[in-house]
C-alpha cells in the first residue's frame, strides 16, 4: 500500500509540475519513485519467507508450495501464480525505474518530471492490481459453518484456517526452468518501460533531436537481451518438458511474448538510421510506443484467461483492467505523437533503396508484417468467437506459412545491409564486395544435394544461411585485414582490437552470427524431423531412419518428493553401433494427481534422439509405448542462443577511453568506427 | 438337400471368418497413420494441443476413432470432416477459406501489400529526385577519401 502511495503520488506531482521550475518538487518525486523499490523488496523478501517456511495459512502459499516441494522451488513459487508473479513484476520494475532514477539527470531535466509520471503510472497499475485484486498475502479463513475463504481481513465470525499442506506448484513448473525463464522474461518486459517513457517525455516536451534514443540505447539493449534470453530459455523448458519433441509451438502466450521482441529488434535496428542521419523519427516513436502497449498487450493475454495455453494463468478479474489501461495509455501515446507528428519530420530523405537506410527501411516493414501474421493470428479466435460465436484455432501451420518467406527475406537482408554504403551503393559496388562470399556459400547446398537433400526450400534456406555467414565473416575478415595493414599486428590481435573499439556495430555482427546458428537448427527440426510411435515389449525393438531403439526394462519407483516415477530403459542404436542407453520416464505427481513425462535425449551436433513414453497407453512389462523424434541440427539453435547472448553483452558493454559523438550528416558514406 | 444345405453353410461360415479375419489384421492402422491425421486436429478441451500429443481421455478416444476409421477405408479429408462436422470448425489447424472466416486468409496480405504501396509512395521522391544527387555521389567520393586519410592519421596519432 505504501509503495502505492509513493508511486501515485511520483507520478501526479511530477507531473503538475512538468513545465514549471519547482525543481524540489520534481526531486521529491524523484525520491518517491526510488523509496518504492525498499518497500517492494521488503514485501517480495515476506512473500518469499512465508514461501520457503510453508505458511499455508496464507492462501497464495497454499496454492503454489507443498511440504514435497524442494527449497529452491518454494523460492521460485514466488512467482508461480497470478498474484505472486504480479508482485514479483512490480518489484522487477521498480529496480529498473530506482536506477533509472539516480542517474544524473543534468542534461536531462526537462524530461526528467515526464520520465518520472510515465513510469510511476505503470508501476502504480501494477503494484494497484496486487494491493485490490490479486494479493498474495490474503489468509485463509473458515467460519462457523466450515466454509474456507481467502481475504485479506478476517470475515465476521471466521478463525484462520491453516491447511495441512499446499498444492503445489503445476508439475510443468517444478523444473530448473522455472527458476530462471520467468525472471528473464520479465526483465526483459518491464526494461522496454524505460526507453518508453523516455520517448514518450521527448514527445511531451517537444524535443526532436537524439537525446532520448542516446540515453535510453543500453536500456533498451539490456531489455531486449532479457526478453532473448527468456524466449531462449522458454524454448529449451518447452523441449525439456512439454513432451511434443519441440521447441515453439506458436502458442498464443508464447507469440504474446514474442511480439515485443519483433518490434524491440526493429526499433534497435531503426534508431541507428536516426543517430546517423536524422531519419526515421516517426518509424522510432511508433516502433517503442508499440514494444510497450505489446508488454503490456501480452501481460494482458497471459494473465486475463482470454485465452487457453498452457503458459496462461487461470481466468481472472484482472482482464477487464488490463484492457482499460492498455486503451488508455495507447491513447494517450497516440495523442502525443499525432501532436508532434510534423515536429518528426526527417532530417534527410531516401535517397535509394540500395542504400542501408533503405534497406533498414524494408527491414522494419519485414518485421511489421511478422508482427501483423502473429498478431491477427492471436486476436482472430477472440474476434470470431464475439462476432460469430464459433471458435476457431490458429495453429502453427498459418504462422509458418506466412511468418516463413518474411524470416528468409530478414535472412536475406541481413546478408545485404552490412556491405552497403549509407546514402547510395550502386548495385556494381554491391557485386563487387558481396561476390565471393556468395559463392562460396553455394558449397553448402551443393553438400547438401550431394546428401540427398532434394527438397528446393530446404536447399534455398540453407543456401541463406550459408550466404549470410559467409557474408558476416567476410565483414570480420575485412574489418580485422584493414586493420592488419594499418597497424602491423597479427590477424588475431587486429580482430580483438576492432571489436573492441567498435563493440555495438561487431557485437551486432555476433548477434548476427548467433541468429544464422539458430536458423539453422531451426530449418533442421521444421523441414527434416522425423517422427514414430510403436508399442513394444521387452527385448523389442523399433526403427526411424538409421536408428534402432530396443526396449530393455521398465522400473518403478517412489521419489522423496511424492511423485511415482516409471521410468524405461532403451538401448539406442545408430548404424548398428550402440551409442547411448537412455531412460524415458513418466513423473506422476501424487499430490496434485497430474503426470509428467520426460524425454530420454541422445545429443549430438548432428541431432537428437528424443524419445517420449506414450503416458496415455499402458505401460508395463508387457508392453510400452514410445514415440521417437529425430530432430536433425537440433542443438545449432541451442548454440546459436549462447553467440546471439555473447553478441548482445558484446554490444551492450560500454566502450574504453573517451568516446567523441558524431551530429547526424546529410553526405556520410560508410561513416569510420570512431565517432567524432 | 439337407446336407448340400448343411455343407454350403458350414464353407460359407469359414470362408467368411477366414477372409473376415484377414480383413481385419491387413486394415489395422499403425500408430503413426494416425498420428498423422491426429496431428492436424486439435483438443476441443485443452485449447491449442494438437491431438497427437494430447493425454486427456477424451482425446484417446478420438485417436482411436480416427484408427477405426481408417480401417474402415476412410481417407484424411473424410476423417478431418467428420470431426469438424462433429464437434465445430475449431478442432481444425486453422479456420476454413469460407464465409466470415476470409477475413481470416485476406487481411494479412491486403494489409502488407496496402503497407507497401503506402511506404513506396511516401519514398516517390526517390526517383523525382534521384537526379539531384548525381553531384552528392561526386561529393561522396572525395568525401570517402577523405576519411581515409582522416583514419590514417588518427592512426598515427594513437
Amino acid at each position: 500500500m505504501l509503495a502505492l502511495l509513493c508511486a501515485i503520488y511520483a507520478a501526479t506531482v511530477s507531473l503538475s509540475v512538468a513545465r514549471s521550475d519547482r525543481l524540489k518538487w520534481v526531486d521529491s518525486a524523484r525520491n518517491a519513485a526510488i523509496a518504492v523499490w525498499p518497500l517492494l523488496t521488503f514485501a517480495c523478501f515476506c512473500m518469499t519467507y512465508l514461501l520457503i517456511n510453508e505458511r499455508f495459512e496464507i492462501e497464495y502459499v497454499a496454492r503454489v508450495s507443498s511440504h514435497a516441494m524442494p527449497w529452491y522451488l518454494k523460492a521460485t513459487a514466488l512467482w508461480g501464480g497470478q498474484a505472486g508473479s504480479l508482485l514479483f513484476w512490480a518489484w522487477l520494475m521498480s529496480t529498473y525505474t530506482a536506477l533509472v532514477m539516480l542517474r544524473n539527470w543534468h542534461n536531462e531535466r526537462d524530461m526528467q518530471p515526464f520520465v518520472i509520471a510515465s513510469t510511476m503510472t505503470t508501476l502504480a497499475f501494477f503494484i494497484g492490481l496486487n494491493v485490490f485484486v490479486e494479493n498474495p498475502f490474503t489468509k485463509l479463513w473458515i467460519d462457523q459453518s466450515g466454509h474456507i475463504q481467502a481475504s485479506f481481513l478476517a470475515p465476521p465470525g471466521a478463525k484462520p484456517f491453516v491447511p495441512n499442506d499446499g498444492q503445489g506448484l503445476n508439475p510443468l513448473l517444478r523444473h530448473p526452468g522455472m527458476i530462471i525463464h520467468p525472471p528473464m522474461l520479465y526483465l526483459g518486459f518491464v526494461g522496454f518501460v524505460v526507453p518508453y517513457s523516455f520517448a514518450i517525455a521527448a514527445l511531451a516536451i517537444g524535443r526532436t533531436d537524439n537525446l532520448w534514443i542516446r540515453v535510453t540505447r543500453r536500456w533498451t539493449l539490456i531489455a531486449w537481451l532479457f526478453l532473448s534470453l527468456g524466449l531462449l530459455l522458454g524454448s529449451r523448458w518447452a523441449y525439456d518438458v512439454l513432451g511434443w519433441g519441440g521447441y515453439w509451438g506458436w502458442d498464443p502466450v508464447e507469440i504474446a511474448a514474442f511480439m515485443p521482441w519483433l518490434t524491440g529488434t526493429a526499433f534497435l535496428h531503426s534508431v541507428m538510421i536516426q543517430e546517423k542521419l536524422g531519419m526515421f523519427k516517426r518509424w522510432n516513436m511508433i516502433l517503442i510506443i508499440l514494444t510497450y502497449a505489446l508488454v503490456i498487450f501480452g501481460t494482458f493475454l497471459t494473465r486475463s484467461g482470454v485465452l487457453s495455453s498452457v503458459h496462461a494463468f487461470a481466468l481472472s478479474a484482472i482482464g477487464p483492467l488490463f484492457f482499460v489501461f492498455i486503451g488508455i495509455t495507447f491513447t494517450i501515446s497516440l495523442t502525443l505523437l499525432f501532436k508532434g507528428w510534423n515536429r518528426l519530420d526527417s532530417e534527410n530523405i531516401l535517397t535509394s533503396w540500395l542504400s542501408r537506410e533503405g534497406l533498414f527501411l524494408l527491414n522494419n516493414l519485414l518485421f511489421m508484417g511478422i508482427l501483423l501474421a502473429c498478431f491477427w493470428g492471436v486476436i482472430y479466435p477472440i474476434i470470431s468467437e464475439l462476432v460469430t460465436g464459433q471458435k476457431v484455432t490458429v495453429g502453427p501451420p498459418f504462422y509458418e506459412r506466412t511468418t516463413g518467406p518474411q524470416f528468409a527475406a530478414l535472412l536475406l537482408l541481413m546478408g545485404i545491409a552490412p556491405l552497403t554504403a549509407w546514402r547510395v551503393t550502386t548495385a556494381r559496388r554491391l557485386g563487387k564486395i558481396i561476390w565471393k562470399p556468395t559463392v562460396f556459400s553455394l558449397i553448402f547446398p551443393v553438400y547438401a544435394l550431394t546428401t540427398g537433400t532434394t527438397n528446393a526450400v530446404a536447399l534455398l534456406s540453407l543456401w541463406l544461411a550459408a550466404f549470410v555467414l559467409c557474408v558476416t565473416l567476410y565483414e570480420f575478415y575485412r574489418g580485422a585485414s584493414a586493420r592488419r595493414k594499418a597497424t602491423g599486428g597479427n590477424l588475431l590481435s587486429s580482430l580483438w582490437n576492432m571489436i573492441a573499439r567498435n563493440r555495438r556495430r561487431y557485437g551486432g555482427y555476433v548477434i548476427h552470427l548467433g541468429v544464422i546458428f539458430m536458423a539453422v537448427g531451426i530449418i533442421g527440426i521444421e523441414m527434416f524431423q522425423a517422427e514414430t510411435q510403436g508399442t513394444l515389449a521387452y527385448g523389442e525393438q523399433i526403427n526411424i531412419e538409421n536408428y534402432v531403439m530396443i526396449y530393455n526394462k521398465i522400473e518403478e519407483f517412489d521419489t522423496e518428493d511424492n511423485r511415482r516415477v516409471t521410468r524405461a530403459i532403451v538401448s539406442v542404436y545408430k548404424d548398428d553401433k550402440f551409442v547411448a542407453e537412455l531412460y524415458p520416464r513418466r513423473d506422476f505427481y501424487v499430490d496434485s494427481q497430474q503426470p509428467m513425462t520426460i524425454p530420454g535425449l541422445y545429443s549430438t551436433l548432428e541431432g537428437d534422439f528424443y524419445v517420449l513414453l506414450v503416458d496415455w497407453k499402458p505401460i508395463g512389462t508387457e508392453s510400452a509405448t514410445f514415440k521417437i523424434y529425430l530432430n536433425p541440427l537440433m542443438n545449432w539453435l541451442w548454440f546459436g542462443g549462447f553467440i546471439f547472448i555473447l553478441g548482445t553483452l558484446v554490444a551492450a558493454w560500454p566502450n574504453r577511453g573517451p568516446s567523441l559523438y558524431r551530429q547526424s550528416t546529410s553526405l556520410s558514406v560508410n561513416p569510420p568506427d570512431i565517432v567524432l | 438337400m439337407f446336407r448340400l444345405l448343411a455343407s454350403t453353410g458350414i464353407t460359407s461360415l469359414l470362408i467368411f471368418y477366414c477372409f473376415g479375419e484377414v480383413s481385419a489384421q491387413d486394415a489395422q492402422p499403425s500408430d503413426d497413420e494416425v498420428n498423422t491425421i491426429a496431428k492436424q486436429l486439435y483438443c476441443p478441451v485443452c485449447e491449442n494441443v494438437p491431438l497427437d500429443v494430447c493425454g486427456t481421455k477424451a482425446c484417446a478416444q478420438w485417436r482411436d476413432d480416427i484408427s477405426d476409421k481408417l480401417a474402415d477405408g476412410w481417407n484424411e479429408e473424410q476423417i478431418k470432416q467428420y470431426f469438424s462436422d462433429r464437434y465445430g470448425i475449431r478442432v481444425l489447424a486453422h479456420p476454413p477459406t469460407q464465409g466470415f472466416n476470409m477475413l481470416f486468409w485476406l487481411l494479412p496480405p491486403v494489409s502488407i501489400i496496402i503497407a507497401w504501396f503506402l511506404v513506396l509512395r511516401t519514398n516517390h521522391n526517390i526517383f523525382r529526385k534521384k537526379h539531384m544527387y548525381k553531384q552528392s555521389i561526386a561529393k561522396q567520393v572525395r568525401a570517402e577519401e577523405y576519411i581515409g586519410q582522416l583514419e590514417n592519421d588518427l592512426e598515427q596519432w594513437r
